[in-house]
C-alpha cells in the first residue's frame, strides 16, 4: 500500500490509493506524471530565473499546487473554458500551451503568450481556451462567472472553470457572484485553490468561518471540500461539478486543499508558517505520489520514466533559450493592441 | 425627420441593434420588468425577452464582471448603470479589466461592451449622487467616453458604441431623458470620435459636451442680443477628442471658454487649455477660460447647488472675458 502518497490535509473524504485496482488508467497516471513534472520543472526555473535577475516584475509559482490543475484539466473537455489569478503558470502548461512561449513571456519578449505585455500575472492563451491571468485579487470570479454565462447564452454545454485563492474568497465580488451565478445557474466551477495563506496572512487570521466551502451555503450552491494534494480527487469533483454545469443544474464551489511550497511570491521570506509545516505536505506531493503509483504498477520502465524526466528538462532548456534569443517587442508595439480600432488617435508629444 | 425624447432614442438605439446581432443584450438593474428606472428600456422585456433583457441584483461589481466576462466570450453586452456614481463600484472592472484586456493579452482578448447611464447632477440629490465622470474616465487608455447631448447624436452614437469592437463608456443624464428633439426616419449612425459645430459664430468658441451644453446655448441667445456672436462645439466624445474641429474653430475666433459639468482639476477644460496653448498659441487673442462645476463635493441646499453649477450667467461672464469686456 502506498501510506505516504495518500496522505491528506484534515477534512476531506478518505480514499486510497491502490497498487492493484487503479480507477484512473495508466495513460492518465502518465499524463498526470508528465504534465506535473513540467509544471513543477517550469517553476523550479522561473524562481531561479528570477533571483538571477533575468525578468522584473512579479513572480508567483504554483510548486506543491500541481494537482489541482492535472486534476481539473483531466477532467474537462478542450471546449470548456479556463479562468485564473495571478499564479497562473501551471494553468496553460496543463493546457498544452508550449512552455517556450509561457517562458518568453516571463522575458518580456514579442514571442511571448501575451506578446511581451502581460508578463508572468497575465498570461493568456486563447488557442487554449485559457482566459487568463489577472492581477487583480478576485477580479477573474465575475469575468469568469461571466464566460460561462455567454456559453449558456450561446447554448452550448462548455464549462467555466474559475480559480482563485482562499485570500480572493474574501473579496465582495464573490459573494456578488456567487448570488448570481446561483440565480441564473451559470455553468461555472468555482475552485478554490486553498493554499491556506492569503500572501502571509493565514486563514484563520482573516475570517471567523474556517471552512471556505461554507461560503456557498448563503446561496445553496453545491459546496465540496477537496483534497488538493490529490490528481485523482480533483479529477473525480471537477467531473462531477462539470456534469452538473453541462446538465443545467448551476454552479459549484471546489474548496481544494492544496499548498504551495513556495513563497507567496518570490520576495517572501515565509515567517508566518513553520519548516515542518512545509515538510508535512511536501510528503504529500502529488508528483511523486504519481510516480509511485507508475511504478507499483508497472506503467513505465525505469528508462521509460527516464525519458520523461529528460524530455521536460530538455523543454524547460528549450524554453529559456527561445526565451533569451527572442526579441524585446519593437517600439511600436507600444501603441498596438490598446484598441481594436485600428486609427486611435493617441495623444502623442515628446 | 421625428421628435423623440432622449430615452426614446436610446431604446431606438438599443433595440434596432438587438434586433441586427442577438449577441447584443441588456442587463442592469431594474431594466427588465420595471422597464428601467428612467424608462428608458421601456416594452425591451416584451420584445427581446429575459434572455435578453436581464435584471440583475444590487451588484455592480458583480454584474459588470459577469459582462466583461461575456464580452471575453463573444457576446456584446449593454450593461444599464442606474447612475454613474454607483458604477463607482464597478470601476475596477471597467478600468482594470475591460479597458485592459487587449493588451494584457497580447491582442488574443477584447472587451466589446457598452456601459452607459446617467450622469452629472440630477437636482438636489447631494453630494454621493451628483458626480460627473467624463474626465475620470476620459484619463483611461483602452476606454472610449461618449458624452451626447441631445436625442439624435444620442441614438447615432450608442448605435456605433454597440456596434464598437472597443469598451464604451456612455454617459446620458437623468436630467436629459425627458428632453425632445428631432432624429431623421430609419437607420443612421454617428461615428465616435468627431466634434460637432452646433452654433457658428464669430467671436468666441464655447467648447462643451453632455448635458451642460445647454446652459452654453441659451448664454449663446443672451450673447447674441448685445452683439456677442459664440460658435459652440459639442465635443460628443471625450476619448478620444476632435481637437482639430476645436483649433479650427479657435483659428477663426481667436477665444475660447471651455464648459463642463465636472470639477476644475484634471479636467477635459485642462486638457482642452492645455492643448490650445500648445496647438494655437498664436491664434489666441486671450486666455482660455472655464466654467465648471465648484471644486467642492455637490451640495443639497438649493443655494448652494446653484451656486456651485455652472450657469448662463457664469458663462456669460467668461465669454466677455475672453473680449475684456466687463
Amino acid at each position: 500500500m502506498a501510506a505516504k502518497s495518500s496522505g491528506k490535509p484534515k477534512k476531506t473524504t478518505k480514499k486510497e490509493s491502490s497498487s492493484k485496482k487503479q480507477k484512473f488508467s495508466k495513460e492518465t497516471y502518465i499524463k498526470w506524471y508528465k504534465d506535473m513534472l513540467l509544471m513543477r520543472k517550469f517553476e523550479e526555473k522561473a524562481g531561479q530565473l528570477y533571483i538571477q535577475q533575468k525578468f522584473g516584475g512579479f513572480c508567483h509559482l504554483y510548486i506543491g499546487q500541481e494537482a489541482v490543475v492535472a486534476g481539473t484539466v483531466s477532467a474537462t473537455k478542450p471546449t470548456d473554458f479556463h479562468m485564473t489569478a495571478y499564479r497562473d503558470h501551471a494553468h496553460p502548461i496543463g493546457l498544452g500551451t508550449d512552455v517556450r512561449k509561457l517562458m518568453a513571456e516571463l522575458y518580456g519578449r514579442e514571442t511571448g503568450v501575451s506578446k511581451g505585455k502581460g508578463g508572468s500575472m497575465h498570461f493568456f492563451d486563447k488557442e487554449k481556451n485559457f482566459l487568463g491571468g489577472h492581477g487583480i485579487v478576485g477580479a477573474q470570479i465575475p469575468m469568469g462567472a461571466g464566460v460561462a454565462f455567454a456559453e449558456k447564452y450561446k447554448g452550448t454545454d462548455n464549462v467555466t472553470m474559475v480559480s482563485f485563492g482562499d485570500g480572493a474568497a474574501r473579496q465582495g465580488a464573490l459573494h456578488e457572484t456567487f448570488n448570481m451565478a446561483m440565480l441564473w445557474k451559470l455553468p461555472v466551477i468555482f475552485i478554490v485553490e486553498n493554499n491556506n495563506y492569503a500572501m502571509g496572512t493565514s486563514v484563520e487570521r482573516t475570517t471567523n468561518v474556517m471552512d471556505l466551502s461554507k461560503l456557498g451555503s448563503s446561496y445553496e450552491m453545491p459546496s465540496f471540500v477537496v483534497n488538493g494534494m490529490s490528481p485523482e480527487e480533483v479529477h473525480e469533483a471537477v467531473a462531477m461539478a462539470a456534469e452538473r454545469a453541462r446538465k443545467g443544474e448551476g454552479p459549484t464551489l471546489l474548496d481544494i486543499k492544496t499548498y504551495r511550497y513556495k513563497g507567496h511570491s518570490m520576495s517572501d521570506p515565509q515567517k508566518y508558517r513553520t519548516k515542518d509545516e512545509v515538510k508535512e505536505y511536501q510528503s504529500k506531493d502529488p508528483i511523486e505520489h504519481c510516480l509511485k503509483v507508475i511504478k507499483d504498477n508497472s506503467y513505465l520502465t525505469e528508462e521509460e520514466i527516464k525519458e520523461i524526466q529528460d524530455w521536460v528538462a530538455n523543454e524547460i532548456k528549450e524554453a529559456i533559450e527561445f526565451a533569451e534569443n527572442s526579441d524585446y517587442p519593437s517600439k511600436d508595439e507600444l501603441y498596438k493592441d490598446v484598441y481594436k480600432t485600428e486609427d486611435y488617435p493617441f495623444i502623442i508629444e515628446y | 425627420m421625428k421628435t423623440v425624447q432622449f430615452r426614446e432614442a436610446l431604446r431606438e438605439a438599443m433595440s434596432e441593434e438587438m434586433r441586427r446581432d442577438e449577441n447584443v443584450f441588456l442587463m442592469g438593474e431594474e431594466v427588465a420588468e420595471y422597464n428601467g428606472a428612467y424608462k428608458v428600456s421601456q416594452g425591451m422585456l416584451d420584445e427581446f425577452g429575459d434572455k435578453r433583457v436581464i435584471d440583475t441584483p444590487i451588484a455592480e461589481l458583480g454584474f459588470t464582471g459577469i459582462a466583461v466576462g461575456a464580452s471575453m466570450n463573444g457576446l456584446r453586452p449593454i450593461v444599464e448603470f442606474m447612475t454613474w456614481n454607483f458604477a463607482i463600484l464597478a470601476a475596477d472592472q471597467i478600468i482594470n479589466s475591460a479597458a485592459k484586456m487587449l493588451q494584457m493579452s497580447g491582442g488574443q482578448y477584447h472587451c466589446p461592451i457598452v456601459f452607459r447611464g446617467g450622469n452629472g447632477q440630477a437636482g438636489q440629490l447631494a453630494a454621493t449622487h451628483s458626480q460627473a465622470f467624463e474626465s475620470f474616465y476620459a484619463h483611461v487608455p483602452g476606454l472610449k467616453v461618449v458624452t451626447p447631448s441631445n436625442p439624435a447624436d444620442a441614438k447615432g452614437l450608442l448605435k456605433s458604441a454597440i456596434r464598437d469592437e472597443d469598451p464604451i463608456v456612455f454617459l446620458e443624464s437623468e436630467k436629459m431623458y425627458g428632453d425632445k428633439g428631432e432624429i431623421p426616419e430609419g437607420e443612421y449612425l454617428i461615428p465616435i470620435g468627431l466634434a460637432d459645430v452646433k452654433r457658428k459664430g464669430k467671436d468666441v468658441t464655447i467648447v462643451s459636451f453632455g448635458k451642460i451644453i445647454k446652459e452654453a446655448h441659451k448664454a449663446a441667445d443672451e450673447l447674441k442680443k448685445e452683439g456677442i456672436e459664440c460658435e459652440v462645439i459639442d465635443l460628443r466624445t471625450v476619448r478620444p477628442i476632435d481637437y482639430g474641429t476645436v483649433v479650427e474653430s479657435i483659428k477663426k475666433t481667436n477665444r475660447c471658454v471651455v464648459v463642463e459639468e465636472s470639477w476644475p482639476l484634471a479636467s477635459i477644460s485642462s486638457e482642452i487649455a492645455y492643448h490650445l496653448q500648445r496647438y494655437a498659441f498664436d491664434y489666441l487673442d486671450a486666455p482660455v477660460m472655464r466654467v465648471t462645476q465648484s471644486d467642492t463635493p455637490f451640495p443639497f441646499s438649493p443655494t448652494l447647488m446653484e451656486e456651485g453649477l455652472p450657469n448662463v450667467n457664469r458663462i456669460i461672464k467668461a465669454v466677455k472675458a475672453t473680449m475684456y469686456k466687463n
